[in-house]
């Protein structure tokens, strides 16, 4: 891989990386895992001048329980996220989807973070973070602010992550005891979603009584389907029920067209994989 | 694997192989990793469109670059009028473009090369090349094959005044080896008793994707040029870079170092290869050129891309009467190595395992503003194999017959063999009975049909098929004579030698070029066995001219069944001479000398000789008998009297999920009857990887083009190769009829699996799905084709697919990289 030139450096803490982000100016790039920032620089689609490498900070790996959350590091590994006690107990759908990602190469060196900065629609991380509510930790020259997942997808490849700054740690409320299922369809076992359907319910004496519902690579950001949410709600968990709400799946989606999925075969698919997933969380 | 004890020869011996401990810690060395000293480093300034008239090539800022030595289009250098070699004209009037190293004038496909940019370092090289200004119009790419034949076409090569390479035509009635086809579809037509029954299939384009990406380092610095590169082919390299540049054949050395995969792709002649002399001759320095993934899977030849009409007719008790086969093959923007040739190797194939009477062939190659296809592991097999084993279930369906059942009626029985084809091939042994019933128990045909019943009656979402291929093919490449009577530009024999060392070590000399198959673990198997040493005391040594001077190198499942042959040979000789001076040594008459086991004694006594202290004699020569010098060496061409007939009879059970179209192969078995088998775990290995990518055929891969004639699958990102994660255990394991046609009783078992696995799988996703309405699903089965055919069968519309956008795949997510909207700054 010969990408174009550039300088780099390795903070040692996010202060460090601020600064650092602020002397290079608009060119910096933030290097997180590098699985979808090097075959970018391997095309050369992009040409930034300096890399600011995240892995030398320690602490943006962590995953930890702080209160009624459970709080992961921009820079915890898929591999790590996937397999952490806590994020399986409290936030389980966060690992399920993680465990879709691609391979186990690429699990253990991208992270949460890059791919939630990154913001690829056919990213599976997205819609669990939409679905789940979080919350984005953002650190910049003047201080930290949190950004709610509602307002953290901008758009195709933007968020609310602004010039100079940095996602130093992704917030999860805790989901206990919720029954979740993340349901992916691609074109080889370790591909990325040509279409998917994160399914969080709270089941209460066998009806549904909170349902929460993110959709993956159905336009150009994560989508909610508060369609599917509210048709679910006070039902039975069955295959009526599910079949119906279904059917509000593609409530404003913008389904992408191509050469895997032209977006008629795309709403098929997210129908069918949401009924399928409401059924499989339910158990 | 079917388990038996352990063999007391070499021979049916599974050992693992020993080349691999180098190349699995990444000891060896592949070419890219071979750097004398001073190397320069040459990038390829590629044109982005299919065809253009190239205005104005502007260097300046490029030549201006650090560490940049010069940047060169073909005037430059001098070499407009070098044209690559195509070796195979397989009419006399074939349309032949000149294939020039850099294109000049015109370019003719999206990836051809314009100019080269050398430098100090290969990043000094890629940075220049993006500085280099290059102005283009456009003229009208030409993409699909029938418009391009069509009256007032755009003509890809206008001075060749049409796009037709050429149409070569075989008849059996024509060549006395059969009946007309014209008649037995007239036949047919007129008879109330026989049906005609008319496909049309089509073979996508693939791209062979072997693993390290083609590169070369050309050293001029010594007496002779010394050529490394990551090809199958150094000695037809090596005679082929004398063809085209002129360089004398005594002043090349060409090496092979270790080569990571080929399946076809490493057997051209590359302008990289031919500019990298080139430039080496006038800089005089080591150059070398590595290329890059992308420009691997946009530049590098593709292959198979054919449109198949095939009419069959057949009485309606299922007896076959005739085959009719007329192709539209796509060649590309220029011809490669034997390029028009491939479609031509399946010729002969059509018929397969049946008993045709008439077979007619019809091929039109046709030229197009792509890249050029040439032989992708089967190379034209596959292709016939595909389409013969699709039209008999399709002819089953017809007759209301059961597929294996109607095979077997048609299929040439054990007791035939030898068996003459209709193409006038001679089968020379084969026993179809005895694979199939194996496969067919192991499968649970019966049980499988009872639960595909049973889903189709309650009406289960996921539906069940069952895809059958009984496959032959023609390996072993080749009887010279058949080659020259096809007008290849070639011999089909191979060579070997072999040296005994004073020590008692053997060094094996082979023409074969390996390029991940294991021949020098299953080559010093033979060779152990034929002379009676240890299996760690022989050596195979490949793949360099100065080592190697004679051979044709590794294509066509060729190299146990023709180079493993010439090391027996070799190995006779050897044995000859040994025993001649045994005989002289221990004073007996050479009639009473026997060999056995390394062994050379004299009948009836225990005096002897290992063949260890004959090699040392030899070496001594103190005593030596009068007429004979004194070496036990000895070396020998082999040239094959046939073919070798590998054949199968491969299963798969395949589920259909009708509500979303995925495709998921449950089972897949098969049982080959490979003949006698040298290393059982290599030959599994070869099955293996062979079902592997003719699996992706059938389910995974597709090289697209845009509308403007780009590669839409320009990365790993879009052109969707299977990992093991995609498919499930093979459960693969083979019989043995021996080849008669060979001393070892060995056929070929390379390319098998490919070519026998492709129609397995579409036969049993259409299987799957056959009671719905669905007919035909082409090439790959993907999820989206499966749904949509589901509802086309049902009487629903559906949208149009855009074949020519970027979709989500490894590493680039939703990233088109042929057109980055919206990617991060
Ligand atoms: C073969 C392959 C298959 C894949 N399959 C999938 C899949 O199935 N599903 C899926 O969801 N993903 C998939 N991915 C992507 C994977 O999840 C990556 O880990 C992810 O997209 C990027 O994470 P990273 O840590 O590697 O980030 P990087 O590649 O290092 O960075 C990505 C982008 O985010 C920015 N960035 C990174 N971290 C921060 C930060 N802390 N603050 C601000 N900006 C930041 C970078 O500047 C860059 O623009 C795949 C990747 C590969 C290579």
């Amino acid at each position: 891989m010969i990408p174009a030139k550039f300088d780099y450096v390795r903070p040692s803490s996010v202060d460090e990386a601020v600064a650092a982000l602020r002397d290079a100016g608009e060119d910096a790039k933030i290097l997180a895992g590098g699985q979808s920032l090097l075959p970018v620089l391997r095309l050369r689609l992009a040409a930034p001048s300096v890399i600011i490498d995240l892995g030398g900070i320690a602490d943006l790996r962590r995953i930890a329980e702080d209160g009624d959350r459970i709080a992961i590091g921009a820079m915890a590994p898929h591999h790590d996220v996937m397999r952490d006690d806590l994020v399986k107990q409290h936030v389980s759908l966060l690992s399920q989807a993680t465990a879709t990602v691609a391979d186990p190469q690429v699990r253990h060196r991208g992270t949460l973070g890059g791919a939630l900065a990154h913001a690829d629609p056919a990213g599976d991380l997205g819609a669990v973070a939409l679905a789940l509510d979080a919350e984005f930790v953002i650190a910049g020259a003047s201080g930290t602010r949190t950004v709610p997942a509602s307002e953290f997808f901008v758009d195709y490849f933007t968020t609310a992550i602004g010039e100079g700054e940095i996602l130093t740690q992704v917030r999860f409320p805790k989901y206990t005891g919720w029954a979740t299922h993340y349901e992916k369809f691609n074109r080889t076992a370790q591909a990325w979603s040509m279409c998917a359907v994160a399914v969080a319910l709270r089941i209460d004496g066998g009806s549904i009584a909170e349902a929460r519902v993110g959709l993956t690579n159905m336009g150009t950001t994560p989508i909610r389907a508060s369609g599917v949410e509210a048709a679910l709600v006070g039902q039975q968990a069955n295959e009526d029920s599910a079949r119906a709400a279904a059917e509000h799946a593609t409530e404003g989606t913008a389904a992408p067209s191509d050469a895997d999925a032209a977006s008629d075969y795309r709403e098929h698919l997210a129908r069918v994989l949401t009924g399928r997933a409401v059924l499989a969380a339910a158990g | 694997m079917t388990t038996t004890a352990e063999p007391t020869t070499e021979l049916g011996k599974a050992r693992t192989r020993k080349e691999d401990a180098r190349l699995i810690t990444g000891r060896t060395r592949y070419t890219d990793a071979i750097t004398p000293h001073g190397t320069l480093h040459m990038f390829v300034v590629r044109s982005p469109i299919a065809h253009a008239t190239i205005t104005s090539v502007d260097k300046s800022a490029a030549e201006a670059a650090p560490g940049v030595l010069g940047v060169f289009t073909a005037a430059d250098l001098g070499v407009e009028a070098v044209g690559l070699p195509c070796a195979w004209p397989i009419t006399p009037d074939m349309k032949s473009p000149q294939r020039p190293l850099l294109a000049t004038g015109t370019v003719h496909f999206a990836g051809e090369g314009v100019a080269v940019v050398v430098a100090r370092t290969p990043a000094e090289a890629r940075d220049a090349a993006d500085l280099v200004e290059i102005d283009y119009d456009p003229l009208e790419p030409v993409l699909d094959m029938e418009a391009a034949l069509a009256d007032g076409a755009t003509l890809v090569h206008p001075d060749l005044g049409t796009n037709e390479n050429a149409t070569w035509v075989f008849d059996s009635g024509a060549a006395g080896t059969g009946g007309s086809v014209d008649e037995a579809i007239a036949a047919a037509e007129a008879d109330p008793d026989s049906i005609v029954l008319k496909r049309r299939f089509r073979q996508q384009r693939l791209i062979p994707a072997f693993m390290e990406p083609r590169s070369c380092v050309v050293d001029p610095t010594g007496e002779q040029i010394t050529v490394w590169a990551a090809t199958q082919v150094p000695h037809i390299l090596r005679t082929m870079t004398t063809v085209t540049l002129g360089v004398p054949e005594a002043k090349l050395r060409v090496i092979a170092p270790d080569v990571g995969g080929g399946f076809g792709g490493k057997i051209g002649v590359l302008p990289e290869e031919m500019l990298c002399v080139a430039l080496a001759q006038r800089l005089n320095k080591p150059v070398k050129w590595t290329e890059t993934r992308s420009e691997s899977l946009l530049a590098a030849h593709h292959g198979r891309d054919q449109i198949q009409d095939i009419t069959i007719t057949a009485k309606k008790d299922g007896t076959v009467t005739g085959l009719d086969v007329h192709l539209l093959a796509d060649m590309g923007a220029y011809l490669g190595l034997v390029g028009p040739g491939v479609p031509i190797l399946g010729a002969f194939m059509f018929n397969a395992i049946y008993k045709f009477p008439a077979l007619k062939f019809t091929c039109t190659n046709v030229f197009t503003t792509k890249t050029l296809t040439d032989a992708y592991r089967g190379a034209g097999r596959p292709e016939a194999t595909f389409a013969i084993e699709r039209i008999m279930d399709e002819l089953a369906v017809e007759l209301g017959r059961d597929p294996m059942d109607l095979r077997k009626q048609n299929w040439i029985a054990h007791e035939e063999f030898p068996f003459t084809t209709v193409v006038g091939l001679t089968y020379d042994t084969g026993n179809y009975e005895q694979a199939t019933e194996q496969a067919m128990a192991t499968f649970d045909y019966a049980g499988l049909r009872r639960e595909q019943e049973e889903r189709r009656a309650r009406g289960d979402k996921v539906q069940l098929g069952i895809g059958i291929s009984t496959f032959t093919e023609m390996c072993g490449l080749a009887p010279s004579r058949v080659l020259g009577s096809l007008a290849y530009g070639a011999g089909g024999w191979e060579a070997a030698s072999i040296r005994m060392l004073a020590t008692g070590k053997v060094e094996v000399v082979t023409g074969s070029s390996a390029h991940g198959q294991g021949h020098e673990t299953a080559f010093s198997q033979i060779v152990a066995d034929q002379l009676g040493v240890p299996f760690e005391d022989v050596e195979i040594l490949h793949g360099d001219t100065q080592i190697s001077p004679k051979g044709l190198d590794t294509y066509g499942s060729r190299s146990l069944a023709v180079g493993g042959i010439a090391i027996v040979k070799a190995a006779d000789k050897v044995i000859a001479k040994a025993k001649k001076l045994a005989a002289h040594l221990l004073e007996a008459s050479e009639d009473d000398i026997e060999f056995n086991a390394g062994q050379f004694t004299v009948r009836g006594t225990d005096k002897g000789k290992a063949i260890q202290e004959l090699a040392f004699a030899a070496f001594m020569a103190h005593d030596y008998p009068e007429d004979m010098e004194p070496s036990l060496d000895a070396e020998a061409v082999y040239d094959p009297e046939n073919f070798s007939f590998p054949h199968g009879t491969h299963l798969a059970a395949m589920e259909v999920d009708t509500e979303t179209g995925k495709v998921a192969l449950r089972r897949y078995v098969c049982v080959d009857d490979i003949g006698n088998v040298v290393n059982p775990l290599i030959a599994e290995g070869q099955v293996h990887g062979g079902l592997a990518q003719g699996i992706a055929q059938a389910l995974f891969e597709e090289a697209n083009y845009d509308d403007q004639g780009t590669l839409v699958n320009g990365t790993f990102v879009d052109y969707t190769l299977p990992s093991a994660a995609d498919l499930p255990s093979f459960e693969s394991s083979t019989v043995s009829t021996p080849s008669t046609s060979n001393p070892l009783g060995v056929k070929g078992v390379g390319e098998a699996g490919t070519i026998a696995s492709t129609p397995a799988i579409v036969n049993g996703v259409i299987d799957a799905l056959r009671h719905l309405g669905v007919t035909e699903v082409e090439m790959p089965t993907t999820s989206q084709r499966v749904w949509r055919a589901i509802q086309e069968a049902q009487g629903r519309s559906t949208q149009e697919t855009p074949v020519d956008t970027h979709s989500p795949g490894a590493g680039l997510g939703s990233i088109d990289p042929n057109n980055p909207q919206g990617e991060v700054q």
